[in-house]
């Protein structure tokens, strides 16, 4: 799920945007440093390839819902973690700008989640090790699931904590954890079969192409001290997951449920969730002007673009059919 | 699969209204750029039951919107794309805060709903605020916008060549999903093993474009850059960027509605 | 003298599976010569041309363009001397404006500003597209698109001239243009194509390839007529000649 602007408070946005900003410049750099020009059209065509394999959903077997593809992961598997970066930050910016999928203050927040955690965090320190140098298709599979379902988790945490820090939204941690924790999994396995699927397909008719991605030393970012045993990967795996679990399932165990008949049936004192701001005593006059000011401002806005629209001449033209 | 020739429809249809709106003269792209930051900055930092004081911000994304001449259609279209999630967890709100914050005419409105209306009000303004962005000025200037406003050359060049295999790619993606849909019988959404086989090869397709893209570029003396074009940044620019940037500071500061109802009770009584 | 003589000695080529594509080509155009590279699909015409502007590299044999021989080392002047046209000009228009795109060759090769602009007016004037010097590429119909690359190639002021395909896609209006701009071309013009009619048109000599061997190589007309020789090549007599056959 992306992060919305409407949800974001500017500090949160900020925080988001100089830590995504901060990987972007870094993998800038890298992919610039590259010798190989060729990697600047590919990562432009696998961008373009990645955006419309996303409109086309597939049938997962045996839960009758469906499932598509995310592409970190197969992105960080044919270009290498940087490059991956700066392709999924891309496709997330025009998704942002031209579907209002997400906002231009949340693309941060966005490329953190989507983009920075499943190329710079899950493909180094849990694909790799657990996939190891040169993977049977079985290794593989079991890499790729683990790693897509761990992906979109730490994802779904990044989207609820940034939710919840923002304060805008009246969910409190436990029940949004809740709501996301189904359905990530879900989009997790989605991600991961659709993954594998084309991983193996590349696999068996251009196996050079995933070679690309493994250079003789495995990649570096910040805080990986090298390739680390399977066994260690897999330890992690379950303690991640293990962890993600827990934290979901603490003080709040009946979830959703629980808040919302607790806030229906009790005092309004006490049924506001700790997220909640204490609310100031409000003035009947205030309100009264605060209605008829904004009815008016409404007008007055309306007004200004109808003499803007009006001054121009004539009104907006229908849709152009394509000419393309 | 209608998903994605809708997509596709908007993205033609965005860049028609962008050709037109270079055409007539906008201002300097990185102006508009940062005047949209600063208007949806504005809008978040509202304490988060405000409604009101929104309201005005509505006028930046309009001005811009008419001088595009951006369709309304394409708004209400990309409103009604982004609306479902914030309405999800935006209606939350109503549900989890049911103090009564003001009452309107006797009828009692609780916190909570105020704070989902200020939501609504929040995602209207910066959904129509990157549309008229993007209406103003289109993804080519935007791209080398952002070159100029020192973003890395790696990813602005990465966006733009995204934007423009887009159409290509994605009309070839949309065409193969027909022909598949038309031998499917009654399944509607391929197996995974069909979608896996159908973007399979158009991976292996878009790897193979990708090479002589590349050999295209070659053939033309290719180094690794591409040139953008000089932007001039006039005084017309400083004045529109100061302009709505005093206005933005004015809207969070002042809470202009509730002033201009405040004058308007006392002109009525 | 730079003037555009094309000449390839022994020149074979294996695909990096060692598949072999072209067994020991021996070529002289001569600057100025308009020469058709036929044959069935397969037959190695797009890898011949490859080797033109040294995309690809000989596996044996030598690629020559007037003195200059194609190698690593002299790629870039190579490029300057050969334009090489697409056979799917999407693959080629990726600047954001028309202008642009026909300015890029122009830029790279270190003209100054004025000097671009001034080929980019003179080319799409050529190819009759000045009108749409300000629109996107990849919106413009597949015989404009056919006509801006073109254009960005002619740009760069090459001495050959190498063609992929001109004529794939175009409606006949579209495809009558583009025998007028060919016949107006002075430079040396090389071009892979199936469509037998055009070559007629354009070229006064032809070179029929099949199983990356030179079958034949004479006289356009000539060699256009000899239908048991192109029926061995999986190819077909063109249509005109056919016609002209019956009229006469």
């Amino acid at each position: 799920m992306h992060m919305a602007d409407a949800l974001l408070s500017p500090a949160v946005g900020g925080l988001m945007w100089a830590a995504s900003g901060a990987a972007l410049v870094v993998a800038s750099r890298r992919v610039q440093q590259q010798p190989d020009d060729r990697l600047v059209p590919l990562m432009g065509m696998l961008g373009a390839f990645v955006f419309s394999a996303q409109m086309i959903n597939f049938a997962i077997p045996g839960t009758g819902s469906s499932g598509h593809l995310g592409g970190g992961l197969l992105l960080a598997l044919l270009l290498g973690p940087w490059p991956a970066l700066v392709v999924l930050a891309s496709v997330l910016t025009v998704q942002a700008l031209l579907f209002a999928d997400g906002g231009l203050l949340a693309l941060g927040a966005n490329i953190f989640n989507l983009g920075v955690l499943p190329c710079l965090v899950v493909y180094p320190l849990l694909y790799r090790p657990l996939a190891g140098r040169a993977p049977s298709s079985r290794r593989m599979a079991a890499a790729v699931m683990v790693s897509a379902v761990v992906g979109l988790l730490l994802g779904a945490a990044g989207v609820v904590l940034q939710t919840v820090a923002s304060g805008i939204s009246s969910l409190p941690l436990q029940s949004f954890a809740w709501l996301m924790l189904p359905i990530h999994t879900l989009i997790g396995v989605g991600e991961g079969l659709a993954t594998l699927a084309l991983v193996l397909f590349v696999r068996r008719h251009r196996p050079d192409l995933l070679q690309a991605a493994l250079p003789a030393r495995p990649a570096r970012p910040a805080g990986n001290h090298g390739l680390r045993p399977a066994l260690l990967g897999w330890a992690m795996a379950a303690a991640l997951l293990g962890g993600v679990g827990s934290w979901f399932a603490s003080t709040a165990p009946d979830g959703l449920e629980w808040s919302l008949l607790r806030a229906a049936g009790e005092p309004a004192a006490a049924a506001v969730p700790a997220a909640a701001e204490p609310w100031p005593a409000v003035k009947a006059q205030t309100s009264a002007a605060g209605l008829l000011g904004g009815a008016a401002t409404l007008a007055l806005v309306a007004g200004v673009g109808w003499a803007l629209r009006h001054r121009r001449g004539r009104p907006a033209p229908p849709l152009p059919a394509d000419r393309g | 699969m209608a998903r994605l020739d809708h997509a596709l429809q908007t993205l033609r249809a965005l860049d028609d209204v962008a050709a037109g709106a270079r055409n007539r003269g906008q201002p300097d792209p990185r102006a508009l750029l940062l005047g949209a930051l600063a208007c949806i900055v504005t809008a978040v930092s509202f304490e988060r039951h405000t409604v009101a004081a929104l309201l005005p911000l509505a006028l930046f994304p309009l001005a811009l919107a008419i001088r595009a001449q951006l369709p309304w259609r394409l708004i209400k279209r990309t409103l009604m794309l982004a609306a479902p999630l914030v309405l999800m967890v935006g209606l939350f709100n109503p549900l989890l805060e049911r103090e009564t914050a003001l009452l309107l005419g006797g009828v009692p409105v609780s916190a909570g709903w105020l704070s989902f209306v200020s939501i609504l009000l929040r995602a209207t303004v910066a959904v129509s605020t990157t549309l008229a962005l993007v209406a103003s000025t289109g993804m080519p200037v935007l791209c080398n916008a952002m070159t100029r406003l020192h973003v890395p050359q790696a990813l602005s060049l990465q966006l733009w060549l995204l934007y423009r295999y887009l159409f290509a790619l994605g009309a070839e993606a949309s065409r193969m999903d027909t022909a598949r849909q038309l031998r499917a019988g009654a399944q509607p959404r391929p197996s995974l093993a069909t979608w896996g086989a159908l973007l399979g090869q158009l991976l292996l397709r878009s790897v193979d474009r990708a090479q002589r893209l590349h050999q295209a570029m070659l053939a033309r003396g290719f180094t690794g850059s591409l040139p953008s074009p000089a932007l001039r940044w006039r005084m017309a620019d400083s004045v529109f960027l100061a302009g709505w940037c005093s206005y933005f500071i004015a809207v969070r500061m002042l809470d202009l509605p509730t002033l201009l109802g405040q004058a308007l009770l006392r002109g009525l009584t | 003298m730079n003037a555009g003589a094309v000449r390839l000695k022994g020149l074979r080529f294996d695909y990096p599976d060692g598949t072999p594509a072209l067994r020991g080509v021996d070529l002289h155009i001569s600057p100025g010569e308009g020469v058709a590279v036929i044959g069935a699909n397969g037959a190695g015409k797009s890898t011949l041309l490859l080797q033109l502007n040294g995309l690809l590299l000989p596996t044996a044999g030598q690629v020559a363009i007037d003195e200059l021989q194609v190698s690593r080392t002299t790629l870039a002047a190579i490029r300057q001397r050969v334009g090489y046209v697409f056979q799917d000009a999407d693959d080629q228009l990726f600047m954001p404006s028309v202008e642009e795109d026909v300015a890029f060759g122009p830029r790279n090769q270190g003209l100054p500003p004025a000097e671009v602009q001034q080929r980019v007016q003179a080319a799409l004037q050529q190819v009759g597209a000045l009108h749409l010097a300000t629109r996107a590429p990849w919106r413009l119909s597949g015989g404009e698109k056919r006509a801006v690359a073109i254009a960005g190639v002619l740009a760069m002021r090459p001495q050959v001239l190498v063609l992929d395909e001109p004529s794939a896609g175009l409606d006949p209006a579209a495809r009558r243009r583009l025998i007028h701009l060919l016949q107006a071309c002075v430079q040396t013009r090389v071009m892979a194509t199936h469509d037998l009619d055009l070559v007629l048109d354009t070229c006064q000599r032809v070179v029929v390839m099949h199983q990356g061997a030179v079958q034949a190589d004479g006289p356009a007309q000539q060699v256009l007529a000899d239908a048991p020789l192109l029926a061995r090549c999986g190819l077909e007599p063109p249509l005109s000649l056919s016609v002209r056959e019956t009229s006469r």
